[in-house]
């Protein structure tokens, strides 16, 4: 026999922003449900690289990213685990002059943002960090921000938000959503129906599908970063390591093991599956050895990826619906998603109950890709 | 009909390796046969390095023969065979359109290899069960002490004490009788009761089960104490092993000083190519393993893929055989060998009907020495199970029942279970049993650890043979 | 001179070899032409490498000396002084190896 559940928010989405959203809305005491296909944390947000960091984030991220980090910090008393979450710092490095001028003009910007980086020349740099190759030229280093473990940190946010009182649905697909004169109606494969007063959009790479039945498309598109991670190895790499272009980020946990990641796997977004690249893996190797040379014997154990909604301005939507009262859209977070979710979680409460969010949003509209040529 | 195809490619060269490339080298085919071992033979059958003189009745006891045809066979190959020892498949991709793609690595040099028709005769390991103790310097697989002894004329110790359960318990403890060593004791986790009931099944390979009985009344005429029935407790000693605990089927507690011990729980199968390659896995309730699926000539549901041997369920080396030409056959029947396609399919039947009687032994040898699932689901939270990543059995409990796993490739992402440098080749099987114990469900219901790329530790000084790259394109 | 230590394997057959000489943790050791680098380290002692993590009482560093011995377990890492890191099952001993049984450098 159907279940049905009238509540007041509908979440649709079980990653970080989602459960975190839960976790906020039941701060607040309002009834919501969460459905999520998989089980929390089953896709981008649990399979992601682990990177918390501010560094490098587009400038009008950073207000959304710097309140994120402050809930980073406070990770233990939020949902009961510090989720391996460590402040090492993240440490950017540049590989020639054109690089090193990139870190310089983004240092100057941040700090107009609230965001203080440190610069390191090459001598400053091998002091610090003695393991860095000679390719290395310089970098800008971060202490604010740092890494966490992606496994534990979304089911950690469902799991508290579950005990404060939020009907979090796993195995639950949404097959239907529509609005009617007194709310969203929201239909499943499992025959749970759900009538809510608001609808979040958190689907991740699949937000746009969902968008795109209320009349709103935009042109998200499914990428698959490829990560690698190796054997234990002896503790040598503290921070959080990027590079300018991104084709290279790498960190390591006390345990040993170093993970990094670079170029691109392969999807079938429709099939929710993804597959590293052996190709883009060994190509990985040589980039890493380039800045770690010590890594020179290790052994790779495990490649992995996701699936990842990115934006062609690789900046997220957050935003109310333009076309459908009630419906509130936050997916599309080209990689951003782990450290902002925490803070998207906040800001999506405040916009379901008190109108405007205290955090700006305004760069994240939904409509701005309108004037675009639609994609689908 | 294509007129220029890429030549088959088997992964392994054991019995089923070797007898599908004789297969497609008859018919007039010469097929890539990679191995990572330096030469073939397998497990089973290798061969000892160079400069060894031990023949092969040493060696191979009762299988001396078989072990000289097989190697006479795989060395009247030279030269028709591409044959690439010491080299690891590390990753595959089906080609959903046009080849597909396997990458290679031997030394540090990686290959990415396109293929459109592959064997996977990856064989199979000891299935281990977990007990205290079992990461102490001195214990080893059943396997790894034949290993020692066939192909490095070493035991693994002064007093070896075997535990376990199934054949190979007795015919290791056999050869270390036989080769000088002293056999501290045979523990047997399976009762006499269930050698009894099996003799029916069994007789479907008189001559095995015949091969059997005289191993135990071997080591017993010679003093060796073979126990039944019995229950592992622990292995004790600080750096190393100083005696095995254990309990006899009156309650009884002993410990037998030794300070090496041989452990395995038979077989299981080697699949992590498989799955990479998107082949469909079922549950099979014999192995106790999820298996990838194949038709009854050794086809997957993949167009390309192939399965012989062991990797595709222990039935142990005399069917391997078998089902390397088998699957050859049918491998020649879909590469349009339309010729002699009809004596295929006879051929093809007939060693299914032979096949079929290693399927009944194998159901008896079940019986006889049943796995003792129990060992593995009833682990104290305090015993070391993930060996790679110092996991316990009651962390992966409280990944179930604090964390909610569903299932066990949750649980792994919790808890860090079959994680590391092995992916779960030795902590797997009882780690199944632990998550469907925590879960209350069956054991088919705790889900199967997902292979991942690269299915062993792949070198980061890995550079990818350009050469090798760009002829792909060619 | 340092003398022998007790090793865990057992030399039964193929004794004849030809004698090789490796140093292991920076101490000569005597082993045989085929002994494949976890022969050579086991019939000259008892561990071959150590755990990173702890668990089962034990402390991280416990003692671990293979366990398949085919290349599965791969739990007989081992470092080489060159810098490579090689499973000692499936690698040859040769004369002149340096072979560090603890992790690092």
């Amino acid at each position: 026999m159907a279940e049905r559940i009238a509540t007041e928010i509908a979440i649709i989405g079980g990653g970080l922003a989602g459960c975190s959203t839960a976790l906020h809305l039941r701060q607040r005491n309002v009834p919501v449900v969460l459905l999520e296909r998989a089980a929390c944390g089953s896709q981008a947000s649990g399979v992601n690289y682990g990177g918390v960091r501010q560094q490098g984030r587009t400038l009008v991220e950073l207000p959304i990213a710097r309140r994120s980090r402050a809930l980073w910090g406070r990770m233990a008393e939020l949902v009961g685990s510090d989720c391996e979450f460590m402040a090492t710092g993240h440490l950017k490095l540049a590989r020639n002059e054109t690089e090193m001028d990139v870190l310089e003009t983004y240092a100057r910007e941040a700090a107009g943002w609230g965001l203080e980086l440190q610069l390191l020349g090459r001598n400053a740099l091998r002091d610090r960090f003695p393991w860095a190759g000679d390719k290395v030229i310089g970098g800008s280093f971060c202490t604010d921000d740092g890494q966490a473990n992606p496994r534990l940190v979304t089911p950690a946010f469902a799991r508290r938000a579950r005990a404060l009182g939020a009907d979090i649905r796993e195995h639950t697909t949404v097959t239907a959503v529509e609005r009617g004169s007194d709310g969203f109606r929201i239909e499943t494969a499992a025959g749970l129906e759900v009538r809510a007063r608001i609808v979040v959009n958190v689907a991740g790479a699949w937000g746009h599908e969902i968008a795109a039945q209320f009349g709103e498309h935009v042109p998200e598109e499914p990428i698959s970063p490829n990560m690698c991670v190796t054997e234990p190895l002896p503790y040598f790499l503290t921070p959080n390591l990027g590079v300018v272009g991104a084709d290279l980020y790498m960190r390591q946990i006390p345990r040993g093991n170093v993970i990094f990641g670079g170029g691109r796997g392969v999807n079938d977004a429709k099939a929710q599956r993804a597959r590293p690249l052996p190709e883009s893996a060994l190509a990985s190797f040589q980039r890493a050895l380039e800045v770690a040379p010590n890594l020179r014997g290790a052994h790779i154990i495990r490649f992995w990826t996701g699936i990842e909604g990115y934006m062609p301005d690789e900046l997220p939507i957050l935003d109310r619906s333009a076309t459908t009262p009630g419906l509130i859209h936050a997916f599309g977070f080209s990689g951003h998603g782990f450290q902002l979710g925490p803070a998207v979680g906040a800001i999506v409460t405040e916009m379901a109950l008190d109108g405007a969010p205290s955090t700006p949003i305004e760069p994240f509209r939904i409509g701005r890709f309108a004037s675009a040529p639609s994609k689908s | 009909m294509v007129a220029e195809r890429l030549p088959p490619v088997i992964v392994g060269a054991g019995p089923a390796g070797t007898r599908a490339a004789e297969t497609l080298v008859h018919a007039g085919l010469r097929p890539i046969v990679i191995d990572e071992a330096p030469s073939n033979g397998g497990q089973i059958y290798r061969r000892q390095p160079s400069g060894f003189t031990r023949p092969g009745k040493a060696l191979y006891g009762f299988e001396a023969s078989r072990a000289a045809a097989l190697f006479g066979a795989f060395d009247r190959l030279a030269g028709s065979i591409d044959h690439r020892p010491n080299t690891l498949v590390w990753s595959i991709r089906p080609g959903s359109i046009g080849a597909g793609l396997m990458h290679l690595v031997s030394s540090e040099r990686a290959n990415a290899l396109p293929f459109d028709q592959v064997i996977f005769a990856t064989g199979a390991t000891d299935r281990v069960i977990p007990l205290p103790g079992w990461t102490l310097p001195g214990v080893f697989t059943l396997g790894g002490a034949q290993v020692a002894l066939k192909y490095q004329g070493c035991a693994i110790g002064q007093r070896t004490a075997f535990v376990g359960t199934g054949p190979l318990l007795y015919l290791v403890a056999y050869q270390y009788a036989k080769a000088g060593a002293k056999v501290a004791a045979v523990l047997d986790t399976a009762p006499l009761s269930a050698k009894l009931r099996a003799l029916p099944g069994l007789s479907a390979n008189a001559q095995a089960t015949a091969r059997g009985l005289y191993y135990l009344f071997w080591l017993r005429s010679r003093g060796v104490p073979v126990q039944l029935g019995i229950h592992p407790l622990a292995i004790e000693g600080r750096d190393g092993v100083t005696a095995i605990a254990w309990r006899d089927p009156h309650g009884g507690s002993h410990a037998t000083p030794c300070d090496a011990v041989a452990m395995g729980y038979g077989l299981r199968s080697e699949t992590q190519l498989a799955d990479l390659a998107e082949v469909p896995f079922a549950w099979d309730a014999l192995h106790r393993q999820w298996l990838p699926t194949r038709d009854a000539a050794g086809r997957t549901p993949v167009a390309g893929i192939y399965l012989a041997g062991d990797g595709g369920g222990a039935l142990g080396a005399d069917a391997a055989e078998l089902a390397g030409e088998r699957v050859a056959l049918a491998l020649l029947q879909d590469r349009g060998a339309a010729d002699n396609g009809r004596s295929h399919a006879d051929r093809i039947a007939a060693i299914n009907r032979r096949l079929d009687r290693y399927l009944r032994f194998r159901r008896g040898l079940e019986r006889a020495f049943p796995f003792p699932a129990h060992l593995a689901g009833d682990l104290a939270d305090e015993t070391l199970l993930c060996r790679c990543e110092g996991i316990t059995a009651g962390e992966v409990r409280r990944a179930v029942r604090e964390f909610g796993a569903h299932e066990i490739n949750r649980a792994k992402a919790f808890s860090r279970v079959g994680m590391g440098r092995c992916q779960g080749r030795m902590c797997g099987p009882a780690a199944a049993e632990i998550v469907a114990g925590a879960l209350g469900v069956p054991i088919e219901q705790a889900g199967r650890l997902r292979a991942q790329a690269p299915v062993k530790p792949l070198p980061m000084a890995a550079v990818l043979d350009d050469a090798a790259a760009s002829a792909r394109h060619g | 001179m340092t003398s022998k230590p007790r090793g865990q394997f057992v030399r039964l057959a193929e004794t004849g070899r030809r004698p090789i000489t490796l140093t292991i943790d920076g101490v000569a050791r005597t082993a045989l032409a085929g002994d494949t680098l976890l022969t050579a380290i086991l019939v000259n002692g008892r561990c071959v490498r150590r755990s990173e993590f702890g668990g089962d009482g034990a402390v991280a560093g416990a003692p671990r000396a293979g366990f398949c011995v085919m290349g599965a377990c791969q739990d007989c890492w081992v470092s080489l002084d060159d810098g490579r890191r090689v499973r000692a099952c499936t690698t040859f001993a040769e004369n002149g190896m340096k072979v560090r049984t603890a992790h690092g450098g």
